[in-house]
């Protein structure tokens, strides 16, 4: 018998392409955010609603993952965006490779941020790093209070929360905010936190500001 | 979810280590942190089921979750963090709640263990 040291990373070359993403777009001075959440949390909502209410300040270019159709890439299309569908076959997640490929497809002169929308999963998308500068998670209030102490993962990675659907609380909907914010913050003290709409658009300014602080963070940094 | 993809990537440098080092891998030491998003059943049955026709099909998966750590912020102990409490998470040794969470480990080959000699080569 014998033995030998290996300590190499499993998912190592997908953090490499992941690395050369990130180097790639801190050079131009770019933002990348990964989005990540369940399916019909209202990530597309979110986005396109991002997309249209800040046209005049920060142009976005999204990619979108899914499983399969371009619906994502359509909705983003028709408020004004730049979007490219990635269809990822069945995957439960998208890789770096993917990302690289799709950003070769953006008109990246004419950009100041990118969006990528992973695939709607609450699991496995944020164990792929992607070169994003950050994760940013979204929980809509229909799915429960519970879900960051049942998938910690995500939400302890993740730089910003966007708790959606506030419109919705009420009877029906039985959702304790301070719960899900205690949940997230013990794992993660720094997170921010934004409660809102996407279909009204309730609190979404605070998220606004926050997008162009990414842009102007990432600007600085050149 | 993914173990699949990721008994693939293990496969692969396995077989790129064995191509170097020689002999025949009979066990692999695989490590990982719980947020992570891998089931250790999962991996080992994706593993085994890819692996059976390549030079690792006699490889046993040892798979090991590591602690997710934490240091405290007043007394400085450093402590494991336990997922699946329903209590808020404290320091054990001083109760306080000021804690930094230090990063998840990633997902490792650690290490590889071969057989060599010439009576095993006629299996």
């Amino acid at each position: 018998m014998s033995e030998i040291d290996v300590n190499k990373r499993i998912l190592g070359e997908n953090d490499r392409r992941a690395l050369e993403n990130s180097l790639f777009l801190a050079g131009r001075g770019m933002p990348c955010l990964n989005v990540i959440s369940s399916p019909g949390a209202g990530k597309t909502t979110l986005l396109a609603r991002t997309i249209k209410a800040m046209a005049d300040s920060i142009r976005i270019g999204v990619i979108e993952g899914d499983i399969t159709t371009s619906l994502d890439a359509d909705k983003i299309k028709s408020a004004g965006g730049v979007a490219i569908q990635i269809n990822t076959d069945g995957a439960c997640h998208l890789s770096a490779a993917q990302v690289f490929e799709a950003l070769g497809k953006l008109p990246l002169d004419d950009l100041d941020m990118i969006v990528i929308e992973n695939v709607g999963n609450l699991v496995c998308p944020s164990a792929f790093a992607l070169g994003e500068s950050a994760k940013v998670a979204v929980l809509s209030v229909a799915e429960g209070d519970d879900k960051p102490a049942k998938y910690p993962a995500l939400f302890a990675k993740s730089r910003a929360l966007l708790i959606n659907k506030m419109d919705l609380l009420g009877p029906a909907v039985d959702f304790d905010i301070d719960r899900a914010t205690a949940d997230v913050r013990a794992l993660n003290k720094d997170v921010e936190i934004f409660p809102v709409s996407a279909f009204t658009g309730q609190g979404m300014e605070v998220w606004y500001e926050w997008l162009r602080e990414q842009v102007r963070r990432e600007k600085r940094r050149l | 979810m993914h173990e699949a993809a990721v008994a693939q990537k293990l496969l692969q440098l396995i077989l790129a280590e064995t191509e170097k080092h020689g002999g025949r891998p009979v066990a692999a030491r695989v490590s990982y942190g719980p947020l992570e998003a891998i089931n250790k059943e999962a991996l080992c049955f994706a593993f085994e089921a890819i692996s059976g026709h390549t030079a690792c099909s006699s490889v046993k998966l040892h798979v090991e979750q590591k602690p997710l750590l934490a240091n405290c912020g007043q007394c400085k102990h450093s402590f494991e963090i336990d997922l699946k409490s329903q209590a808020a998470a404290v320091c054990p040794q001083c109760g306080s709640a000021d804690f930094e969470v230090l990063a998840d480990a990633p997902l490792m080959l650690e290490r590889i263990e071969f057989e060599i000699g010439g009576k095993d080569e006629r299996n």
